[in-house]
C-alpha cells in the first residue's frame, strides 16, 4: 500500500478536496454575486431573476411585451386543475407537500438526510406519485412542468432559501460536487458551465447574449420560444451538455440535482419569478 | 376548458383587443421523431373578429402562422360592456369561440 502510485493518489486527492473546499458555501455565493456586481454595477440582486433579459434591454422589451399575456397560461391552469385533482385513491398533490403546496417553491432543491440526496420540486412531486402508487413522470416536459407552473407561480416573490444544513457533510459534499460540475470541463467542445456563464457573462455567442448564472434557477418551468413548450429546469441543463457535444445527463440525475443545488444556493436571495418565457 | 383566451385594455383613442390560441398548428412538413412519419398538418384556417355581433376582422391563415399563435386586434369606438367574440375554425373541421366583454 505504500506504493509511490497509492502516495500520488492520496496527494492528489488531498490537493482536490483541499481546492474544493477551500471557499465555504456562502463564502461562494458572496465572491459570485460580487464578481456580478462588479461586471454588471447597474443590475440590484432581484434583477437577476430576470435572466438574460436584465442585460439586454432589446430583447427585455419584447419579453415583457410576452409577459403580459404569457403563453405559459394554458399550461398554469392546466396545472392547476392537475394540482387538485385526487388520484384513485382519493389523495392529492396538495396533500404531499407542507402548506398544500402554495408558496414553498423557494425551499427547494433540499438534502434530505434520510433518503441521503437532494430533493427537487419536481423529484418532490413525483415521489408523491409513486406514495399513491402512480407511475413517475418523465421529468423533462408534459405534465410536470404543468405542475410545476402552478407551483411556482403561487410561489412568485418568495425569496430562494436554499439550505445546506450544518454538521451534514453528506449535504456540503453534495453541494462542492454540484460546484465542481459547474467549473468541470467537458464535451467535444472542451467547455465547462462556467465558461460561458462566468467568463463570459454578457458576451455574445453568435446572435445571443451569455445569461449570468446567478438567477438561473428561478424563472423554471419555461415556456420556450424555440421548442413552442414548457420545459423543466433539467431539460435545459440537457440541452446545454448537448450544445457542447457532451454526455447528456438524464434529468434528475444525481448530478443535475447536485448542479440545481449549487446554482440554487448561490441564488440565495433573489426573488422566484416562475413560470416564464424565454426566447 | 376554451382553447381561446382574451384580454381587452382600453385606450384613450381606442381599445387594444389580444387573444391567445391553443393550437398545435401543424404544418404537415414535421416528422415524428421516434416513427420518422410525418405529422398530418393542422392548422387554423379561418379567424373571425366580431365586435358587437358584427365581424370586424376575417383572417384567411396558413400553415405558417406559429403554435399557440397570438393576435392583437385595435378597435376604435368601443365601450365599456360591449362583447367581442373571437373563434377559429382549422382544417379538420375543430373550431372553438369565445366572447368576452370589454370591462
Amino acid at each position: 500500500m505504500n506504493s509511490p502510485l497509492f502516495i500520488f493518489c492520496l496527494w492528489i486527492n488531498l490537493l482536490i478536496s483541499s481546492s474544493l473546499t477551500w471557499a465555504s458555501p456562502e463564502q461562494d455565493r458572496k465572491q459570485i454575486q460580487a464578481f456580478y456586481q462588479q461586471l454588471f454595477p447597474q443590475l440590484q440582486l432581484a434583477d437577476y431573476a430576470q435572466g438574460v433579459y436584465a442585460i439586454d434591454s432589446d430583447a427585455k422589451n419584447s419579453w415583457q411585451a410576452i409577459e403580459e399575456f404569457p403563453p405559459y397560461e394554458f399550461a398554469l391552469e392546466e396545472g392547476k386543475a392537475l394540482f387538485y385533482r385526487p388520484f384513485n385513491n382519493g389523495a392529492r398533490y396538495a396533500d404531499c407537500f407542507p402548506n398544500q403546496g402554495i408558496a414553498i417553491a423557494q425551499n427547494y432543491p433540499y438534502w434530505d438526510a434520510q433518503k441521503q440526496s437532494i430533493v427537487t420540486l419536481a423529484s418532490a412531486l413525483n415521489d408523491c406519485r409513486l406514495q399513491n402508487h402512480l407511475p413517475a413522470l418523465p421529468y423533462t416536459k408534459g405534465k410536470i412542468t404543468k405542475l410545476l407552473a402552478y407551483m411556482a407561480f403561487t410561489s412568485r416573490g418568495q425569496l430562494i432559501r436554499t439550505i445546506i444544513p450544518e454538521h451534514s457533510p453528506q449535504a456540503l459534499n453534495a453541494y462542492e460536487q454540484g460546484k465542481a460540475y459547474f467549473y468541470q470541463r467537458r464535451g467535444q467542445l472542451n467547455f465547462s458551465c462556467a465558461s460561458c456563464h462566468i467568463d463570459n457573462a454578457g458576451k455574445f455567442i453568435r446572435s445571443e447574449i451569455l445569461s449570468p448564472a446567478l438567477g438561473h434557477t428561478t424563472h423554471w418551468p419555461a415556456y420556450r420560444l424555440n421548442t413552442g413548450e414548457m420545459g423543466t429546469l433539467h431539460r435545459r441543463f440537457m440541452a446545454c451538455n448537448k450544445l457542447i457535444r457532451a454526455p447528456i445527463d438524464a434529468a434528475q440525475s444525481p448530478a443535475l440535482r447536485q448542479l440545481e443545488f449549487f446554482l440554487s444556493y448561490i441564488a440565495n436571495g433573489l426573488p422566484l419569478n416562475g413560470p416564464s418565457t424565454r426566447k | 376548458m376554451s382553447t381561446i383566451k382574451i384580454r381587452s385594455k382600453r385606450f384613450a383613442d381606442y381599445t387594444l383587443v389580444r387573444t391567445l390560441i391553443a393550437h398545435p398548428m401543424e404544418t404537415g412538413h414535421n416528422k415524428n421523431n421516434t416513427t420518422g412519419e410525418l405529422i398530418p398538418a393542422h392548422f387554423i384556417q379561418t379567424l373571425t373578429f366580431k365586435h358587437n355581433g358584427k365581424v370586424l376582422s376575417q383572417c384567411q391563415m396558413g400553415y405558417g402562422i406559429s403554435k399557440n399563435p397570438f393576435f392583437s386586434f385595435k378597435i376604435k369606438s368601443a365601450k365599456a360592456g360591449d362583447k367581442v367574440s373571437i373563434s377559429w375554425q382549422d382544417n379538420l373541421a375543430y373550431s372553438d369561440t369565445q366572447e368576452h366583454i370589454i370591462s
